[in-house]
């Protein structure tokens, strides 16, 4: 769906999407980086377990939870990568208690 | 100065959003002598409007445009003001007593200040179309965040759709970084024309004509625009794969991966409502928006509302609002400093000339009704998944607004709080009722306007042994 | 114009819509108006429980009656207002907890009583596996549960007016006075006559006594409630704390709701109350403590219903001590909704027959005359 453009000179932050590395930007937040990963990161909702992915990018729908390094329904699109994060796509309902 | 958490508890003035009215209304308190606070809960200054300004991977001036790069100026002038400023820091309580909760770092605390001037913005108006939550929908808005924070453009086929200044900037913009789009829909009403003709001459003096005038002839010289759109339906297994449009009574589909919609921005009512800020239905805009005294003074004592969580009206109008809040802020607490800056006058004059023709494109954009006001099981709350007709079935049941719809159906109850269902459930029950919907009403909405851990709310920091309690569990 | 009606209810939450369900059960034609929308305050934004758990003895009967009432709601009223019966667990944190509940359990038994349940450690870890584990004990009432408060009340007002109440909302009752035999209440332009009024207005029900002449010590409260997003299913019955104060129940949903009678500042007039994010915060942290699984759990909202509360923390119900045809249902002091469904019928049988088979004595207004 999305690319990075040509002339993105920012340093490159390793992540982990479900434990496999992916390169992203520094600046970058989590959603950004999830999508630029070119990985398959629908989430499924709590509700009836339909997949989505971010809707608005700017902290209101709520549509790009995640859990990120072992939290849970965070707002992708507001956190942004450091070296080493590591990010779950939810399915269901966050789990809770691990 | 950027700080990490609030140096002290008490401030003179909170600010709250770091877009253009936030900015200029931080930077005006402070080099007046006013203690003042600037929240803002994305990474950088800047807002939407001025998303990632000081951070962008896109550092071709072209590209953004002048109107994006203004807004450094703006950021330099407030980094040099002596306000502190906290970035990454969600406001998640304010209530009359002007206490404010906030969540920053992993940790939540309470501040509290004389005044508070919200500038919390808009937000992308609901487009509930057939399929809207599908993976591969979403807003213009968004992935214009996401092209001026990470440079990330489209690359699958690209439909976007809708209508509104953003609507065509942003299509302009993806192009000029190579990016891909195939088709645009317009949704534009054609007797919109007509009925913004009156307001025309005022628009015409706007700076905004001749700039969106150029947008929309070279977004038209690259890419096929289709006009006068009324349906707009996307499908597909688990994502997007095709969008279906009907123009001029002919239905036509075409396969897509990224479908961006946008009919434009609403004030972000959230945090103000909360906070007992009284609203009223703005019937042009078609929406609520804050009832406010000259400066932005709203219905609870010293909170003031700047830019487009006020009613829309744009960066330039929302800059001379923040101004104009911040100076009303100032002669309240320190009447002497006021001499150091310009006059309310001043400030008021440039407000009339940004806000000149604003009427001109809220009529010629006023999003058609079938775009509003969904039915059948299209899906209005994205959160809980309730579809048009469980809310006329709840309706026919007894259900008589959005308060009561909750107890029927738990709309608004999700994590958005209604942000992306609001609208639409006022609208379509007043439509199903046959009632105006200022009458319809509102959720009520309550703290905390964004979720927060239960964690960070037990390790608020109230007193030494008070931490140490919760240390010990 | 004069709207007739065998009785004017003031009222319209829990308490005001089953007296008019009731009422009509018994052929009778009531007028219920309500000066907001019904279940707007307390009654539709309560925690929901359904309980008979760990109340006053004085009140005791009433719950058991209304326990009945609940288990056939949904013939009642035509829809199951989310009510489900898991249980309702009162935990000691310690022995000496522990040992109050023991002698709870065991007066109540003397007293004929047997709905509360004294359990151990590895009971009360089979009811609630998610508790922390230094809670020896606690109480069970096993038949008790928990329902949608809103949907609760919709429902009955709903059921009242499929009836034949004649149901006003969003109009005030004033100048309640009697004529004659008469009771008149002016609301929305109309005058409305009856023989019988019942107040049951809730927050606004002590209000409605001392103008009346029958001051009742009452003060208005605003309970404080949050809840949390969806999270997997980790505990059925309602949870109530015997030493802090905590109630903590999750939904069929996923949602886990957090009370336990906190209270925000309620501003009558308006119908607005402001939260206390200080005290919220000792209920998070009593979570925290209680249910390390919840740490990670987000709260969404957070909120507070206005209500009265009396002296002595028990309902004022049944007949005027000074007026023919006036009827009290008001007070219920934080822990009325499980009661509401019960109450209406006694009510009903009250105005109806004059008398009541459900021994109401220590609720009566009487209590309070000076």
């Amino acid at each position: 769906m999305f690319k990075r453009f040509d002339d993105d000179t920012r340093k490159v932050v390793e992540i982990f999407v479900d434990g496999r590395p992916v390169m992203a930007r520094e600046g970058d937040t989590v959603s950004a980086a999830l999508f630029a990963s070119g990985l398959d990161v629908r989430r499924k909702t709590a509700v009836s377990g339909a997949p989505r992915l971010p809707y608005c990018m700017m902290g209101v729908c709520f549509d790009c939870l995640v859990t990120i390094d072992g939290m849970g329904n965070r707002q992708g699109c507001l956190v942004p990568v450091h070296p080493g994060m590591q990010i779950e796509i939810q399915k269901g309902k966050r789990e809770i208690g691990r | 100065m950027t700080i990490n958490r609030p140096m002290r508890d008490e401030y003179d003035l909170a600010v709250i959003g770091a877009g253009p009215a936030g900015l200029a209304a931080a930077s005006l308190a402070a080099q007046s002598g006013l203690l003042t606070l600037l929240l803002d809960e994305n990474q950088g200054p800047g807002g939407q409007v001025w998303r990632a300004v000081t951070s962008t991977p896109v550092k071709e001036t072209r590209l953004l445009g002048d109107d994006y790069w203004a807004g450094s100026k703006l950021v330099e002038e407030v980094r040099a003001s002596g306000a502190e400023i906290l970035q990454g820091a969600t406001v998640w309580s304010l209530d009359r007593h002007l206490e404010i909760g906030i969540s920053a770092g992993g940790g939540s605390q309470f501040i509290r200040a004389e005044r508070v001037i919200l500038a919390t913005g808009a937000l992308e108006r609901p487009f509930p179309i057939p399929g809207w939550t599908l993976p591969g929908v979403m807003t213009a808005g968004a992935a214009q965040t996401a092209l001026k924070s990470s440079g990330l453009i489209p690359d699958g086929k690209t439909v976007v759709a809708g209508q509104g200044p953003l609507f065509w900037l942003l299509t302009a913009q993806i192009l000029r970084m190579g990016g891909r789009i195939d088709l645009v829909l317009d949704t534009t009403e054609r007797r919109n024309y007509l009925r913004a003709l009156p307001h025309a001459a005022a628009f015409l003096t706007s700076p905004y004509f001749r700039k969106g005038l150029a947008m929309m002839r070279e977004v038209r010289s690259k890419v096929r625009v289709v006009s006068g759109v009324t349906r707009i339906a996307a499908s597909g297994n688990g994502r997007l794969e095709e969008v279906a449009y009907e123009a001029g009574g002919r239905s036509v589909s075409v396969p897509a991966d990224l479908l961006l919609l946008h009919q434009g921005v609403v004030p972000n009512v959230n945090l103000a409502m909360s906070a007992g800020v009284k609203h009223r239905w703005d019937d042009i805009q078609l929406c609520w928006s804050p009832v406010l005294d000259a400066n932005g003074g709203t219905s609870v004592e010293g909170i003031a509302i700047a830019g487009d969580g006020a009613g829309i009206g744009g960066a330039l109008a929302a800059v001379e609002r923040g101004r104009i809040a911040a100076r009303a802020a100032v002669e309240a607490l320190r009447p002497q400093a006021g001499a150091k800056v310009p006059s309310m006058e001043t400030f008021r004059a440039a407000l009339a000339k940004a806000e000149r023709g604003r009427i001109f494109l809220d009529v010629l954009f006023r999003p058609s009704k079938q775009f509003r006001i969904p039915g059948g099981d299209t899906i209005v709350c994205r959160c809980e998944e309730v579809t048009a007709q469980d809310i006329l079935d709840s309706v026919a049941i007894g259900a008589t607004g959005p308060n009561q719809l909750k107890a029927y159906r738990r709309t608004g109850m999700g994590p958005c709080q209604g942000r992306l269902c609001g609208l639409t459930v006022t609208e379509l029950m007043a439509e199903a009722r046959g009632k105006p919907p200022e009458e319809i009403g509102y959720y009520r909405l309550r703290a905390p306007v964004k979720p927060i851990t239960l964690s960070e709310l037990a390790s608020l920091p109230k007193n030494e042994s008070a931490t140490k309690a919760v240390v010990r569990g | 114009m004069t709207v007739r009606a065998d009785a004017i209810i003031v009222g319209g939450g829990i308490h005001g819509c089953s007296t008019a369900v009731h009422l009509c059960l018994r052929g009778l034609r009531p007028a219920l108006i309500e000066r907001d929308y019904a279940g707007r305050h307390a009654s539709g934004v309560n925690a929901g429980g359904v309980r008979q758990l760990a109340r006053h003895v004085a009140e005791i009967p009433l719950s058991v009656r209304s326990m009945d009432v609940w288990e056939g709601i949904q013939d009642l009223v035509g829809d199951d207002c989310g009510f489900d019966s898991h249980g309702q667990v009162l935990v000691a944190e310690n022995d000496e907890e522990l040992e109050v509940c023991r002698s709870r359990v065991a007066d109540l038994n003397l007293r004929g009583f047997i709905h509360e349940e004294l359990i151990d450690a590895k009971e009360l870890r089979r009811l609630v596996p998610a508790v922390a584990e230094t809670c020896p004990g606690g109480i069970v009432s096993r038949r008790d549960g928990a329902a949608n408060p809103a949907r609760t009340t919709t429902a009955f007002r709903r059921r009242a007016e499929q009836l034949g109440t004649i149901v006003r909302e969003g109009i005030a009752a004033t100048n309640i006075c009697k004529d004659g035999k008469l009771w008149r209440v002016e609301a929305g332009g109309e005058t409305y006559e009856a023989p019988v009024v019942v107040n049951a207005a809730g927050a606004w029900g002590g209000r409605i006594a001392a103008s009346l002449g029958e001051p009742v010590p009452v003060q208005t409260v605003a309970p404080m409630l949050m809840i949390t997003s969806r999270v997997p299913e980790f505990i059925k019955p309602v949870v109530i704390l015997r030493g802090r104060k905590l109630s903590f129940k999750q939904f069929a949903n996923g949602t886990v709701l957090i009370g336990g009678g906190h209270l925000a500042t309620p501003y009558q007039d308006t119908g607005e109350t402001i939260l206390d994010w200080r005290r919220l915060q000792e209920s998070a942290r009593t979570v925290w403590e209680l249910f390390p699984v919840m740490r990670n759990a987000t709260v969404v909202r957070a909120w507070a219903g206005i209500e009265a509360r009396t002296a002595d923390d028990l309902p004022v119900i049944g007949p005027s001590a000074k007026h023919d045809g006036l009827f009290h249902q008001f007070g219920f002091s934080l822990h009325g909704f499980q009661l509401g469904p019960g109450t209406g019928a006694v009510m009903a049988e009250l105005i109806a027959t004059g008398n009541t088979n459900t021994p109401i004595d220590g609720l009566r207004i009487e209590r309070f005359a000076t």
